[in-house]
């Protein structure tokens, strides 16, 4: 697993991830439901994917096997050739659904996360803060923003880690829709620096304009994945169709 | 037999006089029971942070053991510490039953647990919210425990000063172990104790208004600390 590691920096500046994102088979249950049933994907290693699915098709778990916050029970989970870890999970951030922020500053959770990169710096900071539209806002009690803030310094948190890869759950569902812009020109930008994002989304219009390629779940299954032109065009699921056409599936 | 308006009038004559011989008792008690809630946090906290954090066979046990310790009764502790220091204990060769340090010593027992107990409640509620995000920023468990100390930091003093207003109110294992000797282990509450038997009620009733304001300025502070906290967004 190390050594995985050490021979991706070796490579330098080959940007990418280094490897793309793979679940064999992967089951996941808790108190003997079966949330995530035999999921086999292929995420390639760059550009953004975007996942979609209904309220309860496991996208939020999806993220959270890929990060390695939860593990799971059947299948496996690699990052090119090394399994999901702690070591690869250094090289990525995750913005939560739920934006959980310390009982602190705007400022000391952007310093927070910096530090325990070993790169705390005020100019790092205000860099971060003003690409997120949260300038001015540095001395609030974090607590105190309003959700789209909150999101936006999840956001800011997260680039503050300089990742690989970027996990991204539903980060625009409470903004407005200039700030909505501003953060996908952000996940543009980082993916075209190289950085592999996955991204959550429920909106379709969003997800036409971010997406290299789409990952359709439903059930806790992945029942259709491809080039993002070819899924909107032409869904070959059932689900993925009746999704984009506004029906709920059943 | 006095009046009860003129005996508290005699109180605060004494309190505001200034009395030599309140005033080293007040003194005394302070030091004892700010030592012990030092020494109880110096324990007690990590011991809850552990408890909070770690996951280890038996951690639940260890958790009930902890707060059924939060109610031993003093006199218990009292008679614990007596027989570790009297002179056919263990710990008889040290010389220090009857002195400030065995009140000390006996207060730092007694309370600990409290620390302990309290302090795993606060620390392993926030951990439970901030896990997630720990582990995925890759934090090293010192880096963890780092953040939910300080982000906890009120709560946690409000600990501290529960576990202070319990050592300085507590009157059976300073007894025990102190001896209530007059200038050299006399506390507030074994003074009210002896003060009271022997009909001395003024005296008893000044050192009672002392504790009680005590407690007073204990339960200010932490309320102050709760409004700072939420100004913070702590609560
Ligand atoms: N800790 C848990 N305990 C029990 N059930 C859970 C747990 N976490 C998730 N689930 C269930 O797993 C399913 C998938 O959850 P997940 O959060 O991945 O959905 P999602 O696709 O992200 O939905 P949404 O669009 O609403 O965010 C849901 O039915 C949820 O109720
Ligand atoms: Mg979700």
């Amino acid at each position: 697993m190390r050594e995985a590691v050490i021979g991706r920096s070796l490579e330098g500046e080959a940007v990418s991830a280094g490897a793309g994102l793979s679940f064999r088979d992967v089951g996941y249950s808790i108190a003997g439901r079966r949330l995530i049933d035999g999921m086999t994907v292929d995420v390639p290693d760059r550009g953004v994917t975007v996942v979609m699915g209904p309220n309860g098709a496991g996208k939020s778990l999806f993220l959270r096997l890929a990060h390695g916050l939860i593990h799971a029970d059947e299948g496996a989970i690699r990052w090119g050739d090394a399994p999901v870890g702690r070591s690869v999970a250094r090289d990525q951030a995750l913005v939560f659904q739920t934006p959980v922020l310390l009982r602190r500053s705007v400022a000391a959770n952007v310093d927070f996360v910096l530090k325990s990169r070993g790169r705390a710096s005020v100019e790092m900071r205000e860099t971060l803060l003003r690409r997120v539209g949260l300038t001015g806002f540095a001395r609030v009690a974090a607590r105190r923003l309003s959700g789209g803030e909150q999101q936006r310094l999840q956001m800011a948190r997260a680039l503050a880690t300089e990742p690989r890869v970027l996990l991204l759950d539903e980060p625009t569902a409470s903004l407005d829709p200039a700030s909505t812009a501003a953060i996908e020109l952000i996940v543009r930008d980082v993916a075209l620096r190289g950085v592999k994002v996955i991204f959550v989304t429920h909106d379709v219009g969003q997800a036409r304009r971010l997406a290299d390629d789409v990952v359709f779940l439903a059930n806790g299954r992945a029942v259709e994945q491809g080039a993002a032109e070819r899924f909107f065009d032409a869904p070959r699921s059932p689900e993925a169709d009746a999704y984009l056409q506004g029906k709920l599936i059943l | 037999m006095q009046g009860f308006g003129e005996i508290l009038a005699l109180a605060f004559d004494l309190v505001l006089s200034g009395d030599g011989d309140l005033a080293e008792i007040v003194w005394l008690s302070l030091r004892v029971s700010i030592s012990a809630t030092l020494l109880a946090c110096l324990i007690g906290l990590p011991l809850g942070a552990v408890l909070a954090i770690a996951r280890f066979p038996g951690r639940n046990a260890a958790i009930v053991l902890v707060n059924a310790l939060m109610g031993l009764p003093p006199v218990v502790v009292g008679l614990l510490v007596y027989l570790h220091l009297s002179r056919a204990g263990p710990l008889g060769f040290l010389g220090l039953l009857y002195t400030p340090t065995a009140m000390i010593i006996a207060q730092t027992i007694l309370i600990a647990p409290i620390v302990a107990a309290l302090s795993r409640q606060v620390l392993e509620e926030l951990h439970a919210e901030y896990a997630e995000t720990f582990r995925s920023l890759a934090l090293s468990g010192r880096q963890t425990l780092a953040a939910l100390l300080w982000d906890g930091r009120f709560a946690l003093v409000t600990v501290a000063l529960a576990g202070f207003g319990r050592a300085v109110a507590e009157v059976g294992a300073v007894m025990i172990v102190g001896g209530n000797i007059d200038h050299a282990t006399r506390v507030m509450t074994t003074a009210i104790a002896l003060e009271t038997s022997r009909g001395n009620l003024a005296l008893a009733m000044a050192l009672g208004v002392i504790l009680m304001m005590l407690a007073l300025g204990v339960n200010a502070a932490v309320h102050s600390l709760r409004l700072t906290a939420t100004r913070w967004s702590h609560a």
